[in-house]
């Protein structure tokens, strides 16, 4: 047996929700495109899952440049939600994943609760979508633009009306940029969110003392890369302490050790994002990586790493 | 499109001045599918800071599956690209991007200013290949001083092309713009290929529209995956709302953008 096929036969399967996986490795929302970006670079099915870019109801334009500056092991991003809203994504996007078999999830985001439950109706009747990942990082227009996931009654209020909408398995992906990440959390676990995924980008900014403009023309935007891994892992490791649903780590993962570092912090899956922009081929390696070490530890499956922190 | 991920070894190493640098890498899958004005993604080590790839358009493609990549040290990435020895390895994603349109027959002019030579030099190879109207088209060649342009004006004329030269500090040709060249030649040629520095890009733009004449600008701007995943390489477009430089480019035609200066 070849070293690759080894490494497949190992049990990766995790579950989310009703959703099924393979493996626990699925490609974060933002950085992998529609799939058919990496389709070349990537063999798209050994994947766990992918998550597409986040679609709205109508198309978005996005932010003017600069988009993104390269910071300390990271890079700031404000794309400003650039997609081709809901209708183009089903038109155009997800007819190339019929002959894929990894699933697809599809991050959502709105400005409106109505929004929501709008795009989220219109998903839910669509053949190809495995489950919604629902971003709440986003402004909440009709209450004065504060983000529906600082809000522990606004992020449940989401929650509860994407659960409403669909029968999918339903994503709530948090913030960092809040003072106790746990008690959003659990208002979605409370709101009916099948699992929650952690942690989206850190809210940042970068300056070019030259001109002593900002380096973002959005001025500030959010951080990823290996530069948050820490503050994820925390995050996700504090999440997992009070919620029972599954969590999903997120947050600067580019190699097996990083992912390995996310289910014992009590994460059942991983996402990687930035890492597949300087490294398309991470999602593999890390597949791979995760096959050898439940192999080489005698573990039964990669479930028996999640929650394995030891402590004195 | 096919892209390919190569591990790629560094065959040769020039310094042209003390801060631009040439750097010959053997990619033969990339290079035999690659295009004029396409480009590649480069990650030099497997280090974390520098975080991304570097986008460098590709230079010079040859039959022995080599190409070159033509850059001035200008940061963390560039300075470490400059390191690179013959005989290490750098790992090279591409070919990437919409190449320049080669239209056979017209007659065509190249300008290009500093680096923006880089991506020229590969098309004139290919030009020469194809079938070409009119005699000897001009390649306009500026850079801050001349011992920038020595090497590479040596090489263009050894192509077959004549070579005019303008230099900031008068060290070589014209003492000027680049673009100060263009104007007596812009109403002979269909067609004006140019790659530099945007504010130079924008004047030939604004010359080639004045004289009625095509142009394909190629576009520089930030980009972290090259593939069209990450969308933050928008330049503002004509019709409004944004291109990305990575997959509706790096080369456009130069009605397609709009100049924000």
């Amino acid at each position: 047996m070849d070293p690759l096929t080894a490494n497949e036969s190992v049990d990766l399967q995790v579950s989310i929700g009703s959703l099924q996986l393979k493996n626990p490795v699925l490609t974060a929302s933002g950085t992998f495109g529609y799939g058919r970006e990496f389709d070349s670079l990537v063999t798209l099915n050994r994947l766990g899952g992918i998550i597409v870019k986040g679609i709205s109801l109508e198309p978005r334009p996005g932010n003017p440049p600069p988009r993104i500056i390269e910071t300390s092991c990271g890079m700031l991003n404000a794309i400003g939600l650039e997609n081709v809203g809901v209708d183009r994504f089903i038109e155009e996007k997800l007819p190339f994943f019929q002959n894929i078999e990894s699933p697809v999830i599809v991050n959502i985001l709105g400005d409106s609760i109505e929004e929501y439950s709008q795009l989220a109706e219109r998903l839910n009747t669509v053949h190809g979508v495995a489950a919604l990942e629902v971003n709440i990082s986003c402004p909440n227009v009709k209450k004065g633009g504060v983000a529906f996931g600082t809000v522990p009654e606004m992020a449940a209020a989401v929650t509860k009306a994407v659960r409403k909408a669909v029968t999918l398995p339903v994503i709530v992906k948090l913030s960092p940029n809040v003072t106790d990440v746990t008690v959003i959390a659990r208002a979605v676990e409370d709101a009916g969110a099948d699992a929650v995924s952690l942690i989206n980008t850190l809210l940042g900014m970068a300056i070019d003392v030259r001109t002593s403009r900002p380096k973002l023309a959005n001025v500030v935007g959010g951080l990823s890369g290996p530069a948050i891994k820490p503050v994820a892992l925390r995050m996700v490791w504090q999440v997992a302490q009070v919620v029972s649903i599954p969590v999903i780590g997120i947050g600067g993962i580019g190699t097996t050790e990083d992912a390995l570092e996310f289910l014992i912090a009590g994460a059942t899956a991983v996402q990687v994002g930035t890492a597949n922009f300087y490294q398309p081929t991470a999602t593999e390696e890390i597949i791979s990586g995760l096959g050898r070490y439940v192999r080489e530890t005698g573990l039964e499956s990669i479930r028996d790493v999640t929650n394995s922190l030891e402590l004195d | 499109m096919i892209e390919f991920q190569e591990k790629s070894s560094v065959t040769a190493k020039e310094s042209l001045t003390e801060d631009i640098f040439r750097i010959t890498v053997q990619a033969p899958r990339i290079a035999k599918a690659a295009q004029p004005g396409q480009f590649v993604m480069v990650r030099i080590q497997d280090t974390l800071d520098p975080l991304l790839r570097r986008p460098f358009s590709i230079h010079k493609v040859s039959r022995d599956g080599s190409l070159a990549l033509l850059f001035k040290v200008v940061g963390k990435g560039t300075r470490m690209l400059s390191g690179v020895n013959p005989g290490m390895n750098i790992n090279l994603i591409g070919p990437l991007g919409k190449g320049f349109n080669l239209t056979p027959g017209s007659s065509f002019c190249m300008i290009g200013g500093g680096m923006g030579i880089a991506p020229l030099y590969f098309l004139a190879q290919q030009l020469l290949h194809s079938e070409r109207a009119s005699d000897s088209p001009p390649v306009l060649l500026g850079a801050q001083t001349q011992k920038e342009l020595l090497l590479l004006t040596e090489e263009f004329t050894e192509l077959g092309y004549p070579v005019h030269t303008a230099t900031d500090d008068g060290t070589l040709g014209h003492h000027g713009f680049v673009t100060e060249l263009l104007d007596e030649i812009v109403y002979r040629v269909g067609q004006v290929y140019v790659c530099g520095p945007i504010p130079m890009m924008r004047i030939v733009a604004l010359k080639c529209q004045a004289a009625g004449v095509a142009c394909q600008v190629s576009l520089e701007t930030h980009m972290a995956c090259g593939l069209g995943a990450c969308l933050g390489c928008t330049f503002p477009a004509r019709e409004g709302g944004y291109k990305h430089v990575c997959k509706d480019g790096p080369v456009m035609s130069a009605e397609e953008v709009v100049w924000t200066l």
